[in-house]
C-alpha cells in the first residue's frame, strides 16, 4: 500500500464521517437549515488538498460552491467550528449566517459562496487576477452551464491566471441529468478557450497526474463523481451508486478499515458534545 | 478656472491608480473619449483593466478584486447596463461584510445620460440598487461633492453606487439649498434634475411663489438637513421630489418617508412610465424646468 493513498483516504474518511453525522442530525431534526451533503464526492477535495497543501506546499485561495463541507474539511478547516455553524451555535465558522452552503474561513483562505450557483467563478477569477496568487475554484456540473461561468473561464484564459477550475461532476442538477441539459462537455469548452481541459474520474491516481500543471497556467478538470445522498437534506436517491470511499477502503485493505473506526469515533464524539448543548 | 466634475473625476482616478489603491475596471475604457473624458490615459499596466463584453461576469470579476484588499472602481458606461452588471455587486459584494465580516468595497461609477439615445440603457437606474441592503448610493453633481464622496468611500468598507450623470460633467459650480423662511412648496432634487429646479425656482418666484430647494447628494442612507423637514412641515403645499429614474423606485419610496415625517403631501416626478424611443417626439426625459413649473403651479393652485 502506498502512503499517499492512505493519507488521502484519511482526509476523505474524515469528510465521510462528518457527513454521516450531519445526515443523522438532519434526520433527527437537530439541524434545521438546508444542508448539501458532499458524501460520495469527498475524494476530489481530499486528493486536491493533499496534492496542493502537502506536496506542493501551496495555500491557495479557495472558492467553493454550496456543496462544500468536504472542501472545508480537506483543506484544513476547523471541524468544531463547522459543527457549530450547522447547529447554529455561537462560534460557528461563518457566524451562523453562512450555514451549510456559504461557509467562509479566513484561516484556510476559503471565501464564502452567496448561494447563487456559479458566482464563485467570476468572483474567483477577479480575485485571482488581483492577487496573482494560486486560486482554486470549485463548481458543479450544472453551475458550469451558467453564462457568467463560461465567460469567466474565457477571461481567466486570456489573462493566463494561476487558477485551477474543478468541476465536481456528479451528473446532476438537483435530479436533472447532464444529458438532458446539454450535449457538450466542460473539458472541451476549456480547450476551446485555449486552456488545458481534461475529463477524468475521482480516482486519486488520475487526479495526481495533473499536479504538474496546477497554478502554472489556467486549467480545468472535469472530475466525474457520485453524490450519495439527496441534493439537499438527508435521504438517498439510489442505494446502488458507486462509492469511491468504500472502493478505496477495500483496495487499501485492513489498515484503512481500522483507521476509519478511529476517525469515526473521534468525529462522532465531536458531534455528540455539541449536540448535548442544544 | 474652477475644476469641472469631469476633471475632478479624472484627477481622482489618476491618483487612485498611481497610488495603487485599486484597479479601474470597465468595458471599452481606453477607447476614444475615455468615458466622457473622465479617465486618465492609462492602460492595463497602470491598473486600467479592460473587461470582456461579458457584462454579468464583469460585475463578479470586480467583486473578486475587492475581496483582495484592493478598492476597485467599476465603470458602467450607461446606467441601464446595470441590469446585467449589478447581480454580483448587490448579491455578493454588498452582503460579504455582513455575512462573513469580509469587506468587499466596490466603487461603482454608474453613468446616466439620456436624450436621443433610444430605448436601450439611458437615464439613471439607481433604484436597482436601492432595495438591497449593504449598498450606499449617492449622486454627486458637483466637483466638491465628488471629491467628498470619494474620500469617504476610501475611509469606509462599503459598496458605493455612485450615480453620475454626463450632464453634470461640465459643471464647476456648487449648489446651495434654500431652506430659510416660510415656503409655499419645496423642490427636492436628485441627479440631473438639480440643474432644472434652480431654473424652475426662479420662474416660480418671479410669479410670486416662495419656493424652497433641497439638493440631495445621499440617496441611501437618505440624507437631507433637518431644516428641510421643518420647512416642508411648515410649507403650504409640501414638496415635489424629482429624479432621473422611474418614480416607482427611489422617488416614491423616499417621498413616503418624508411624508411620514412631515405629514405633508410629497409629490414625485421622474421618468414617465414608458420606454424611451429613439426620436425626440417619443423620447423619455427627466422632468425639465418647464414641466416642473407647470406641475408646481398645478399643486400651488389646487
Ligand atoms: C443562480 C442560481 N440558479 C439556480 C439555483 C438553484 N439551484 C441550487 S443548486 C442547483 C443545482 C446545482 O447543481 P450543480 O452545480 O451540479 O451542483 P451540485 O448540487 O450537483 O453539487 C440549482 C439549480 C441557484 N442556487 N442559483
Ligand atoms: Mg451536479
Amino acid at each position: 500500500m502506498n502512503k499517499i493513498d492512505f493519507e488521502i483516504f484519511k482526509l476523505a474518511a474524515e469528510c465521510r464521517n462528518f457527513e454521516i453525522n450531519v445526515f443523522n442530525a438532519v434526520k433527527n431534526k437537530k439541524i434545521t437549515i438546508p444542508v448539501y451533503l458532499s458524501a460520495g464526492q469527498e475524494y476530489i477535495p481530499a486528493t486536491l488538498a493533499y496534492l496542493i497543501k502537502k506536496e506542493l506546499k501551496i495555500n491557495p485561495y479557495i472558492f467553493p460552491q454550496h456543496r462544500c463541507h468536504s472542501i472545508y474539511i480537506s483543506f484544513g478547516g476547523n471541524k468544531l467550528k463547522l459543527v457549530k455553524e450547522l447547529l447554529g451555535l455561537k462560534g460557528g465558522c461563518s457566524y451562523t449566517k453562512g450555514g451549510s452552503a456559504s461557509i467562509h474561513s479566513e484561516e484556510i483562505k476559503m471565501i464564502g459562496h452567496d448561494g447563487h450557483m456559479g458566482t464563485q467563478v467570476p468572483i474567483g477569477v477577479g480575485s485571482c487576477f488581483t492577487s496573482k496568487k494560486p486560486t482554486i475554484v470549485f463548481m458543479g456540473d450544472a453551475a458550469a452551464e451558467e453564462d457568467y461561468v463560461l465567460s469567466s473561464l474565457g477571461w481567466a484564459s486570456t489573462k493566463k491566471l494561476p487558477i485551477l477550475f474543478i468541476v465536481e461532476d456528479n451528473n446532476l442538477s438537483i435530479l436533472t441529468e447532464k444529458k438532458i441539459r446539454r450535449n457538450w462537455n466542460m473539458h472541451d469548452v476549456a480547450k476551446s478557450f485555449k486552456m488545458k481541459g481534461y475529463e477524468i474520474n475521482d480516482n486519486p491516481k488520475e487526479i495526481s497526474k495533473f499536479k504538474k500543471y496546477f497554478f502554472k497556467e489556467p486549467m480545468l478538470l472535469n472530475i466525474k463523481t457520485n453524490r450519495l445522498f439527496w441534493h439537499s437534506g438527508a435521504g438517498q436517491d439510489n442505494p446502488d451508486i458507486f462509492d469511491r470511499l468504500n472502493f478505496e477502503m477495500k483496495r487499501i485493505g485492513n489498515k484503512s478499515f481500522k483507521e476509519n473506526i478511529l476517525i469515526k469515533n473521534y468525529i462522532d464524539k465531536l458531534w455528540q458534545r455539541q449536540l448535548e448543548k442544544l | 478656472m474652477a475644476k469641472t466634475v469631469r476633471e475632478t473625476i479624472k484627477y481622482l482616478i489618476k491618483s487612485h491608480l498611481l497610488k495603487k489603491k485599486g484597479k479601474v475596471f470597465g468595458q471599452c475604457l481606453t477607447a476614444v473619449g475615455w468615458v466622457g473624458g473622465t479617465l486618465p490615459e492609462m492602460y492595463e499596466k497602470d491598473g486600467m483593466i479592460e473587461l470582456s463584453m461579458a457584462d454579468v461576469a464583469g460585475g463578479g470579476i470586480v467583486t473578486g478584486s475587492a475581496l483582495m484588499n484592493e478598492r476597485p472602481i467599476y465603470v458602467i458606461r450607461y446606467q441601464g447596463f446595470n441590469w446585467y452588471n449589478c447581480p454580483m455587486i448587490v448579491n455578493y459584494a454588498a452582503k460579504s461584510k455582513e455575512l462573513w465580516n469580509k469587506p468587499c468595497p466596490v466603487f461603482v461609477r454608474g453613468i446616466g445620460m439620456e436624450g436621443g439615445i433610444g430605448p436601450v440603457a439611458g437615464s439613471s437606474h439607481h433604484s436597482l440598487y436601492f432595495r438591497m441592503p449593504g449598498v450606499k448610493i449617492c449622486a454627486p453633481m458637483t466637483p466638491k461633492e465628488y471629491t467628498k464622496i470619494y474620500k469617504q468611500y476610501m475611509k469606509e468598507k462599503e459598496v458605493y453606487y455612485v450615480s453620475e450623470h454626463r450632464g453634470s460633467f461640465n459643471n464647476s459650480k456648487e449648489f446651495k439649498n434654500d431652506l430659510k423662511g416660510k415656503k409655499d412648496l419645496v423642490l427636492i432634487a436628485i441627479s440631473i434634475t438639480r440643474f432644472e429646479v434652480e431654473k424652475a425656482k426662479k420662474i416660480l418666484e418671479d410669479k410670486g411663489y416662495k419656493i424652497g430647494i433641497c439638493h440631495v447628494l445621499w440617496i441611501k442612507p437618505f440624507k437631507i438637513p433637518s431644516e428641510a423637514y421643518e420647512i416642508i412641515k411648515s410649507s403650504k403645499k409640501g414638496a415635489i421630489l424629482l429624479d432621473d429614474d422611474y418614480v416607482d423606485g427611489i422617488s416614491n419610496s423616499i417621498a413616503n418617508k418624508i411624508n411620514l415625517k412631515t405629514n405633508k403631501s410629497i409629490y414625485t416626478m421622474g421618468l414617465k412610465d414608458k420606454t424611451a424611443g429613439a426620436h425626440k417626439k417619443v423620447d423619455n426625459l427627466p422632468p425639465n424646468y418647464k414641466e416642473i413649473v407647470k406641475f408646481a403651479k398645478k399643486i400651488l393652485n389646487e
